[in-house]
């Protein structure tokens, strides 16, 4: 059993940051709507809004470490372009995916959706972060900001869901694989 | 505590988001747009699309949050806006929306 440098670099980045901070978020929202509400009456101790304080820190921790090994990392051997006349497109990814028309719409939409769009998940949590550093159990009164900061969160999932689902299903089509060959485990 | 810190940071969010969207749409339409956000050449105008972004979000919030800090806003109007241009960020960087243009 063995992976490519490049295959545990394309695991880090969608599976570790990308995939914790999808499910991070849903905790987030949780937290953020219902104990931080105008309505609830029920007391918020220091030690609630230090716990959700670290949590955000940690999400936008992990949305910046996504985007910048997606981009820096990964990209540039997924847009690599081989020699003219190449008949091997498998260390290739994007013209192995442009290459046929049952394919290509994964990068002619699929990527150059992701790549973008990908980038309003650091942002909105990077906001959302700060405001809820700023005000921590005030937010409770200050309920336009509670909605603007629940808005930014949603769309920061919904930014991360596009740029997993588009990463998941290019790789699955056309996998960023080579570098050298790490072994996990020796088969019998 | 006043909520101008608040408005500052959702609406300089918005901006560097749809900032994204738009600088994302020129370098798809203009060849020199293209060439010229291109700062590290292995991935491309992707480089300087985001950092410009980044850039211009970053320097939004330190205005809004210089001016803002100890006022009170109108956070209705803030929030708006900010969503209106966050919702146009996600349909400019949807290529087939991109394409129309």
């Amino acid at each position: 059993m063995e992976i490519t440098t490049r295959g545990l670099w394309t695991l880090i980045h969608g599976m570790g940051f990308g995939g914790l901070y999808l499910l991070a978020c849903s905790g987030a929202l949780v937290e953020l709507f219902l104990r931080f509400s105008a309505g609830e009456d029920g007391a918020i101790s220091s030690k609630q809004v230090g716990f959700l304080k670290g949590y955000l820190i940690a999400m936008t921790v992990l949305a910046w470490l996504a985007v910048l090994t997606g981009a820096y990392v990964i990209y540039p051997w997924y847009r690599a372009v081989p020699a003219p006349g190449s008949p091997d497109l498998a260390a290739f990814p994007q013209r192995l995916l442009l290459s046929n028309p049952t394919t290509s719409g994964w990068h002619s939409i699929g990527m150059e959706w992701k790549e973008h769009v990908a980038w309003l998940a650091p942002i909105s949590i990077t906001m959302v972060t700060a405001v809820f550093s700023r005000y921590g159990r005030e937010i409770r009164n200050h309920p336009q900001i509670r909605r603007a900061v629940i808005c930014f969160t949603v769309v920061s999932f919904l930014a991360a869901g596009i740029a997993g689902f588009f990463g998941a299903m290019i790789d699955k089509h056309a996998p960023v694989e080579g570098g050298g060959a790490i072994h996990l485990v020796r088969g019998d | 505590m006043a909520n101008g810190s608040g408005g500052a940071a959702v609406l300089a969010a918005g901006v560097g988001a749809f900032v994204l969207g738009v600088l994302a749409v020129a370098a798809d339409k203009s060849v020199a747009v293209k060439s010229a956000l291109v700062f590290y050449r292995p991935t491309g105008q992707l480089s300087g699309v985001t950092t410009t972004a980044i850039l211009i979000w970053l320097i939004t919030w330190g205005v809004l949050e210089w001016r803002w800090r100890h006022k009170t806003v109108a956070l209705r109007r803030i929030n708006l806006t900010a969503l209106v241009l966050l919702g146009l960020s996600l349909l400019l960087t949807f290529p087939p929306v991109a394409d129309l243009l």
